[in-house]
């Protein structure tokens, strides 16, 4: 059982590690890889879609006015690209009753 | 990129090892997440991002195709929050 509600990479490597029989350092490596292959998609622009598990959208953001909530400011807000993420239905489905 | 893509680069970056386990090891990856948030938990990976769950309330709803007047119930969705390093660096 785990000590906090809270999972990591190191509790993804483990995992790995039990269920393949891989060494730490090579579940380390994969799970880092799988990671940076996804983060590297991303970065040059692509969606990455994963089936039963959900879909990681670009979005691009036009300019808009913005507010310092502190000061009451107006400042702008430039456009930028986001990371979205729509849970595929099998997730959703999963996650309903938690 | 789609799951079979992330398989195919994840065994160039592996070639001692053989499709199949491969993709064992991204379906545990994504298995992992999906069952610690249907139990409820957080996910955090440091600079990718956070998985966690809301709660939505009941709603009534309506069936758009008859306009019909349907109870949904209370649920937990899944919720992502990209993690600062990959937001800055979409914006480089």
């Amino acid at each position: 059982m785990r000590s906090t509600n809270t999972l990591t990479r190191a509790d993804i490597c483990e995992a790995v590690h039990k269920k393949t029989g891989y060494p730490k350092s090579e579940s380390q490596q994969l799970v880092e890889d799988v990671l940076d292959l996804m983060t590297e998609a991303l970065i040059s622009g692509e969606n990455v879609k994963i089936s039963g598990f959900g879909t990681f959208l670009l979005r691009d953001k036009a300019e808009r006015v913005g507010r310092n909530p502190k000061t009451g400011v107006e400042v702008p807000i430039t456009p930028r690209r986001v990371l979205i993420f729509r849970a595929s239905q099998a997730l959703r489905d999963k996650v309903s009753k938690a | 990129m789609i799951r079979s893509e992330l398989v195919h680069t994840l065994s160039r970056k592996h070639p001692d090892m053989r499709q199949e386990d491969v993709e064992q090891v991204v379906d545990i990856f994504f298995d992992e997440i999906s069952n610690q948030l249907a139990d409820g938990g957080r996910v955090e990976l440091r600079g990718f991002g956070a998985f966690s769950t809301r709660q939505r309330e009941a709603r009534t709803g309506r069936n758009p195709r008859t306009g019909e007047a349907v109870e949904v119930p209370a649920k937990s969705v899944p919720f992502f929050k990209a993690g600062k390093a990959i937001r800055e660096r979409l914006n480089d």
